[in-house]
């Protein structure tokens, strides 16, 4: 035990430092380079007279946090899933948590096009709950009951619908010069004025996921082992779905709808520092954070002054790593 | 077996009857409307020049595109359906569409333009695509001990399916603003094809593939019994596997091309086929198509005129109608 809590700090550290790294990169370069000094200065000793200082402060700084932020919230959120469902291939964006809430994003930018963003988290967040609620009553539906294919399946059908009505209600509300958005997300809208709702909010949800990490991670294990051990079954389940899609909600109300990151991120995290979730949701935030600024650097640097889909650079590596586990999921089966 | 076959012929003419009004329905909407008298007469030849122009000009290559896909999409997922034993699978949920589109945008790699005669082998490059998608979803739902695996099907495909929608978006970025915008309408599945060489392109693909799938009729039926018992039966079950699937993804592949990335016709066409007339593929194929026309034709419809100026892709009304179907049969499913 003591092995595993200095590993884990070691660990913690040097996500950390990644984390300072990639955001230093992601926030220097860009369509105008910028050297480290110009950045450094300009985030603590803004001067509002200077143009580079003012392309840090207003543009990369809110959008490259809120990319941290996103990643953060989707990696966690991923990582909640997979635990209460005991299903390795869980992630927000597969289960169609993420295109309930973006479907919703449309029909407020068709409805009311001036709707200000707290009131959008709130319609997000009831998106996501809805398609959470529609996903768990369709798996359930047959004898067999609730098992990792028929989540994965309905989700990923309930996810076409979803995506797919919202590209109606985007077309039809001629919403289309932003139709992009609606299939691939992007962090290039985040403003400081959004950053005040997600960050207390992301912030918080994840704390809370950490107070009840132990119960959590018996609840992982299966379900006889977590009541027999004194646990509180349905009240960590309902705690950890919701806190899940309070963290997809929000993070599509910002930057769109991204899959993958919280399929990943765990299982890495997992690797790294083996199965207990006090340390899985620490390592999975930094993780999200860090897999997602680099995401949004690769977007802007592949081909400038373009911008590659967000979603796009992390479904092209998320795939791979899909198939791969579902492979191996199979092979245990058998 | 008499009444079989009368109760299928019976339902594809009322079948055929219900197409025909949905054509008549769909020329009498949208901004030139042409009542059904006005259409019997320019057929003849005795109506006015511009409705001659609007009619063969306009409205009925896309008529016919929509009508043909519809067949293609129907008859494929027909065929899916019986050969992976699973009444889930339809083309564009294991991804065959996504491959498909990919193809297209390489077709625009090397073109450079979706006009002109070069048109005419754009479902080539769609069915390569397509090939490309079947191939990597037959490699991960295969087992060397098990054998082919029914539900890893889906989820496979569905995984590949977001894999190269993301890479057809990332190639299409890679072009130009007007190709992105295209290739995000052609994923929602917008019937874009309009002129007659695409009518042309598509064909001949449909002229010889659809024979070819009820000549095979039998053969299936056997095969979706399971591989032993056709083996039993004396079918190769390897090759004639094989052949029915490539079959299947060519004509996926070829209506996509011209139709945009259509779902869940192939799931709900055979389902509501074998419902009226039993499993055997004999009836049940070409009730698929006639089945698989009638709603790319009335989605089409739907999609343009009740959603009229901005008009709504076709792809967006199958998926509205046929996404809670798929639900609705998945949650009553108990296998996996």
């Amino acid at each position: 035990m003591k092995k595993r809590y200095s590993l884990f700090i070691i660990i913690f550290f040097a996500a950390t430092c990644l984390l300072g790294v990639s955001l230093f990169a992601a926030v220097s370069s860009g369509a105008k380079e910028l050297n480290l000094p110009t950045v450094w200065a300009a985030v603590f000793h803004f001067n509002a007279e200077l143009t580079s200082h003012q392309i840090i402060h207003e543009l990369r700084l809110p959008r490259v946090l809120g990319a941290a932020l996103v990643g953060c919230a989707l990696a966690v959120s991923g990582a909640l899933m997979q635990a209460v469902t005991r299903n390795d291939l869980a992630d927000p964006g597969i289960l169609g948590i993420n295109a309930g809430a973006s479907l919703m994003t449309a029909l407020c930018f068709a409805l009311s096009p001036g709707i200000p963003y707290s009131l959008l988290i709130v319609f997000c967040f009831f998106g996501s709950v809805i398609s959470a609620i529609c996903i768990f009553w369709i798996a359930s539906g047959a004898p067999g009951g609730i098992t990792p294919i028929r989540l994965t399946v309905a989700g990923a059908i309930l996810a076409a619908l979803f995506s797919s009505l919202s590209s109606g209600v985007a077309i039809y509300f001629d919403l289309s010069q932003d139709l992009a958005f609606w299939f691939a997300g992007g962090t290039a809208g985040i403003r400081w004025g959004h950053l005040t709702y997600l960050a207390p909010i992301i912030l918080a949800a994840v704390l809370l996921s950490l107070s009840f990490a132990r119960p959590l991670t018996l609840l992982s294990l299966g379900e006889e082992t977590a009541a027999g051990l004194g646990g509180n079954v349905p009240l960590v389940r309902l705690a950890a779905i919701g806190a899940a899609v309070l963290l997809a909600g929000t993070s599509v109300s910002a930057a769109g709808s991204i899959g993958f990151i919280g399929l990943i991120v765990p299982h890495i995290a997992r690797k790294l520092v083996g199965v207990d979730y006090r340390f899985i949701i620490p390592i999975s935030a930094l993780g999200g954070s860090i897999l997602l600024v680099l995401a949004d650097y690769g977007a802007r640097m592949v081909n400038p002054p373009r911008e590659l889909a967000i979603s796009a650079m992390v479904a092209l590596l998320g795939v791979p790593f899909f198939l791969f586990l579902s492979r191996r999921q199979r092979r245990r089966e058998s | 077996m008499k009444t079989r076959q009368k109760k299928a012929v019976r339902a594809s003419l009322v079948l055929l009857l219900l197409c025909l009004c949905v054509l008549l329905i769909s020329l009498n909407t949208g901004t030139i409307r042409l009542s059904p008298v006005e259409v019997l007469k320019t057929v003849l030849g005795l109506g006015s020049p511009r409705d001659s122009i609007v009619l063969f000009d306009y409205r009925l290559p896309r008529l016919l595109i929509a009508m043909l896909a519809g067949v293609g999409l129907g008859i494929a997922g027909c065929l899916l359906q019986g050969l992976s034993r699973n009444a889930l699978a339809d083309p564009g949920v294991i991804g065959i569409h996504a491959g498909a589109a990919f193809g297209l945008i390489l077709f625009l790699r090397f073109f450079g333009t979706l006009e002109g005669s070069f048109t005419i082998f754009i479902p080539l490059f769609t069915f390569i695509g397509g090939l490309c998608a079947a191939g990597l979803i037959t490699i991960f739902s295969f087992d060397r001990k098990a054998g082919f695996l029914p539900q890893r099907l889906l989820l496979n495909g569905i995984a590949l399916a977001a894999g190269f929608s993301a890479l057809t978006l990332v190639l299409s970025l890679r072009l130009d603003e007007e190709v992105y915008s295209f290739a995000a309408y052609w994923l929602a599945g917008n019937i874009w094809g309009r002129e007659w060489i695409h009518v042309l392109a598509l064909l001949p693909w449909l002229l010889v593939l659809v024979p070819y799938s009820f000549f095979h009729a039998g053969t299936l039926n056997m095969l979706s019994l399971g591989e032993a018992p056709a083996a039993g039966l004396g079918v190769n079950v390897a090759k004639q596997r094989a052949g029915l699937l490539l079959c299947a993804v060519a004509l996926s592949s070829a209506s996509v091309s011209m139709a945009g990335g259509i779902g869940f016709i192939g799931l709900a066409a055979p389902q509501i086929a074998r419902r009226i007339a039993g499993p055997l593929h004999q009836y049940v194929l070409p009730l698929s198509g006639l089945v698989g026309m009638l709603i790319l034709m009335a989605a089409d419809t739907i999609g343009r005129s009740l959603f009229a100026p901005a008009g709504i892709p076709a792809g967006i009304v199958t998926a509205a109608l046929g996404a809670p179907y798929f639900l609705y049969v998945f949650r009553k499913s108990t296998h996996s």
